[in-house]
Order: C-alpha cells, then structure tokens, then sequence
C-alpha cells in the first residue's frame, strides 16, 4: 500500500497487545515520550481470546496514574484495528501525533 | 491472605516531597498476591514517582527492591548495608512491612505506601473479600464454614438481625447477609438443630481486646 504516517511514531512489536504491560507504558512516558498508544486487534477478535481486552484495562490504569500525578490522561491511548486494515493504522498514527501534539511536549521530558 | 490498596499517589509524593533518594521497598508475600505490593508494583510505584517528580522538574533517584518477606527480620535484614543510602523507605507491604523496617533501621524515615484492608482471600481475579478478623477462638465450624464475625456487619452469633433482605445486608445490596448463608448451608445439610445450642457470650480477651497479641512456640526457639 505504501501509505505513509508520521515519522515521529516509533513502533514496538509486540506478540500480542496482552503482552503490553503498565510498567511498559509508564516507562515510555518516564523516558520522555509525548505519548504512548496502543495498537490492538478488533475487539472480540483476539487470537489469544483476551489479550487486547487486557490492554484496554491496562491503558486505563496508566490515565488513572497519569491523571493522579497531573499530567494528561490523553498521552495514552489504546486503539483497535485489523491487521489488514493498514489505511487505519497510518490514519490512527496521524490522529494520535495531532492530538498529542495539541497538548505539546512531555512536562517529563521538558521540566527535567 | 492479607488484602490491601495502595494508596492514592498524591498521598505517597506528598510524604516524600522533600527527599531525593528513596527506596521503594516490595514484599513477595501476601501483597505479591494480591498484586499491590510485589516486585510488579514496586516498579509501576517506583516509575511512578519519577514520572511526577521529572514532570514538576524536581528529579528524584527511586530505587527498588522486593524482599521475600517484610515480616520476617532475616529477610529485612538483607537492606543492612544501602539503608544509609537513602533518605527514605516507602514500604509496600501491609502494616506489618513498614513496622517491622522502622524498627530493624531507627534512624530511616519509613512510609507505608498502602492501606492494609483485611485478612481475606480471592473471590476471583481482581477481587477480594474479607474472611478473618483473627478473633483468636475460631467459630467457623458452628455456622456452617462461615465466619459471623468476620462477615456479618454487627458480629452477630445468634442469628440474623432485621436488616437482612433478600441475603443481602442492609448496609449494601452487595454485602451477603452471612446469616443467610448460614442457614441456608445448615438448612440444606439437614443440621439446623445446630443452631439451637446457646452460643455463649463470645470471649472477646483472645481478641484486640485482650491488647496487642503475640504467639510464643518454645519448640521454635532457637
């Protein structure tokens, strides 16, 4: 397909999103990451049952700690897709860079 | 198990908003499975803390450390030689762990990064309930396996009080009414006549009543 998305997103591969774990998120953000998403299958079409619903509940944990220490919920976010669905994929990359870049850079990174 | 929460991170940075150097203290024991204060905890606190204090531009070193237990003292021992390292402890253990390293190490500011809750166990994953509170004299047998003094709101030994409706306890709607339970087992076990014998007055001496609590075991001392 050859679509293009931002540069800036850095893809970490990963078996499955229930591989994801808060302590991989959370580390991305101490590292200085504008934000952190992630890409899970379809709901309900989980190879391994489960896993991207997992996710989901990971993600949520991370914006409740976010949002206890101030910083915005929004940094991470989880998004679903299929695999064979590439034109999201880049239109997700897109719609999450413009989101964090309206809420600027890390404080993590900026402050420090 | 000990069954605990940790507690809002607001509180935990506020308590070591003027250190620089702490050190995150796990427990491998009931917290481990209850998954508030285990090795996995230790580290999502730990980054945590650093995340919040980078962000205000107040950078902090957190190290961390889980030890097998915090209520055994050979094992609290084991921080002997970086205690002085630090500024601070916030232990993740329940109420036990952040005693037991005050009292081991005198001169460290020590901070309970939890709130202990109860003596409970799993009812699935991801949530716990309340069985024991270590009355010291177990009564389970008389009520069919069922604690009235850990589960009924009033500790109540002689049956059930006006306010249970429909098995559930009128202080919640999701609080069984434990003497429901009870009569329903005993009931389907053919052994209501159990509940005839008078209970007497329950000794409340073996419980915190009786004052802080110690077990010897001569045949264990060293």
């Amino acid at each position: 397909m050859r679509l293009s998305y931002p540069t800036n997103v850095k893809v970490i591969q990963v078996p499955c999103t229930g591989r994801v774990d808060i302590i991989h998120l959370l580390k991305a953000i101490e590292e200085g990451a504008d934000g952190v998403y992630v890409a899970g299958c379809l709901e309900g079409e989980c190879h391994y049952l489960a896993g991207n619903l997992k996710a989901k509940k990971r993600v949520k944990y991370v914006k409740k700690v976010l949002e206890e220490i101030g910083m915005e919920p929004d940094r991470v976010e989880m998004f679903n897709m299929s695999s064979s669905e590439g034109p999201r994929f880049a239109a997700v990359a897109r719609e999450m860079t413009e989101k964090i870049k309206a809420l600027g850079p890390s404080p993590v990174r900026s402050n420090s | 198990m000990i069954v605990g929460e940790r507690k809002p991170l607001g509180d935990i940075l506020d308590m070591i908003k003027d250190y620089k150097k702490v050190l995150v203290v796990g427990c491998k024991g009931c917290v481990t499975v209850c998954n508030v204060g285990g090795e996995k905890e230790v580290g999502i606190l730990a980054s945590s803390i650093r995340i919040s204090r980078k962000k205000d531009g107040n950078e902090i070193t957190v190290d961390e450390r889980t030890l097998e237990r915090q209520c055994d003292p050979e094992y609290v021992d084991q921080l002997k030689d970086i205690v002085s390292d630090y500024d601070a402890m916030v232990s993740i253990a329940c109420g036990v762990g952040p005693q037991f390293l005050a009292e081991r190490y005198p001169d460290a500011a020590v901070y309970p990064g939890i709130n202990t809750q109860f003596m409970g166990g799993a009812l699935e994953h991801g949530v716990w309930a309340e069985r024991c509170q270590g009355c010291g004299a177990c009564l389970v047998h008389n009520f069919g396996g069922h604690c009235p003094i850990a589960r009924c709101s009033k500790s109540l030994l002689h049956g059930p009080c006006g306010g249970s409706s429909g098995g559930k306890c009128e202080i919640s709607k999701d609080v069984d009414c434990v003497w429901h339970l009870i009569v329903e087992k005993l009931a389907k076990q053919g052994k209501m006549d159990s509940l005839r014998k008078l209970v007497p007055t329950k000794n409340w001496s073996t419980s915190r009543d009786g004052g802080p609590r110690k077990v010897v075991r001569e045949d264990l001392k060293l």
